[in-house]
């Protein structure tokens, strides 16, 4: 496990299980979560492959020197794509109320058959 | 039923395709190629312990800024979305006394903890992003427990704008001083402070409370937005 | 040791994305969104990311879940039962 890597395993597997969402699922707030969790998979994706075995965090001090500390780029970016992550899910989440007000109902196939 | 079976054998396709690509990424192996540059420079060019703090702020602030643009642009979104000639809160009743006499007492306290995530966010791990996040989730905890509750928009709005102005401000003040945009002219000219001090890293502290300002009220106006519902005028 | 501590956490953040896509109560789906950004967020401890970690509880956790809830109380708390025909039908 330890040459694998579990972490590995579990973002693809969030990936995996959020594009399942996306493809069965009918009810567009359960597409919304399946894209929430799809996004924590790509996040979680993205922290591993900056992991480096046997390191600390990457803030520097005398007993964490630039040799060993992990990637500090992927964290980064994970950093500020989870805050941008909550802001665009917040909006379409307001396009879900804005349907469910206009058509009284969440099912994307019945939203589909009412279009023009 | 059918479909069921077709998105299982399309997802196991997708994960055997991302499992293929990822062997040839070894998990916990020293992989870094510009990492290793920022992470040995880090204390020299910006002064600040924290590595991915300089990253965010410093080496990669242009991209910061783009960021908080399109936290602007969402929460903008969800405003214009979102609003209705009359609205008001549905719920009846306010929370239980323990809810609304211990949010009281955390209030000032949650507040607190942020504003310290986002000003020692050079040197700890944290920074304005979950500072701001923390600040909005204690305005929230008061949302929940009183139903008269409301933030006063007269003071949230402006703030919005003047940080987001600020953040542009300081990197134009950087453009005059030093010749480019977002150039950190406190760190590299006037060189204050120590290394591992509060009072370090050039304008990381700056920039870190404006984006925390500024993350802190729009994720509060984007609650504020989806906690109040449309007064139904028609059947 | 740290590493049989991750295998569980890992576990327990697949268990609870199936349920939370599983689930037919929106609400208990919402719930089990927080759970797995909840695990998430103490992966990416184990995985030296503090900063993350932190991001993660605040947003994931906490924010992510509440405009989530008002979304619902909005709309409808309850997935519909019935089964139709698939999406490549449709097109």
């Amino acid at each position: 496990m330890t040459s694998i890597g579990v972490y590995y395993f579990g973002a693809i597997s969030l990936i995996l299980i959020g594009l399942y969402a996306i493809l069965t699922k009918r009810n567009l707030l359960k597409i919304l979560v399946g894209l929430s969790i799809m996004e924590t998979g790509v996040n979680l994706l993205l922290i591993s492959v900056g992991y480096v075995r046997n390191a600390t965090a990457p803030i520097l001090s005398d007993y964490a020197t630039p040799t060993n500390v992990v990637d500090p780029i992927p964290q980064a970016l994970v950093l500020t794509a989870i805050v941008i992550g909550v802001a665009t899910t917040a909006l379409a989440l307001s396009v879900a109320i804005n349907v469910y007000e206009r058509y009284n109902t969440l099912d994307i196939e019945k939203i589909r058959g009412l279009r023009g | 039923m059918v479909k069921r079976i077709l998105a299982i054998i399309f997802i196991l396709v997708i994960g055997f395709w991302i499992a293929n690509a990822l062997a040839k990424v070894p998990f916990g192996e020293d992989k870094m190629l510009v990492g290793k540059y920022y992470l040995e420079n880090v204390k020299e060019q910006t002064g600040a312990i924290n590595a991915v703090t300089a990253v965010v702020v410093n080496y990669r602030g242009f991209d910061t800024l783009g960021e908080v643009t399109v936290l602007f642009i969402a929460s903008t979104g969800v405003a214009a979305l979102l609003w209705r000639r009359r609205e008001e809160r549905s719920a009846e009743v306010d929370g239980s006394l323990i809810l609304k006499t211990g949010s009281r007492v955390l209030l000032p306290f949650i507040m607190l903890f942020g504003a310290y995530i986002f000003i020692h966010g050079h040197l700890t791990p944290g920074g304005g992003f979950p500072g701001g996040a923390t600040i909005a989730t204690a305005f929230l905890m008061i949302y929940l427990a009183y139903k008269e509750y409301e933030i006063d928009h007269n003071l949230f709005e402006p703030l919005e704008g003047l940080s987001g102005v600020s953040y542009v401000a300081v990197g134009l003040i950087g453009l005059a001083i030093g010749g480019y945009f977002l150039f950190d002219w406190i760190w590299q000219i006037w060189e204050v402070g120590d290394i591992g001090r509060l009072l370090s890293a050039g304008f990381i502290p700056i920039i870190y409370t404006i984006i925390g300002i500024k993350v802190g009220t729009e994720l509060t106006g984007i609650i504020d937005r989806m906690i109040k519902e449309s007064k139904e005028v028609e059947g | 040791m740290s590493e049989w501590v991750g295998i569980f956490i890992v576990a327990l953040m697949v268990l609870s994305a199936i349920f939370a896509v599983e689930w037919r109560d929106l609400l208990a789906a919402v719930v089990g969104m927080a759970a797995v950004s909840l695990f998430a967020s103490i992966a990416f401890f184990f995985l030296q990311a503090p900063d993350v970690a932190m991001t993660e509880a605040a947003i994931g956790a906490a924010m992510s879940a509440a405009i989530f809830i008002f979304a619902i109380k909005r709309t409808q708390r309850y997935e519909s039962e019935e089964e139709g025909t698939g999406w490549w039908v449709r097109w």
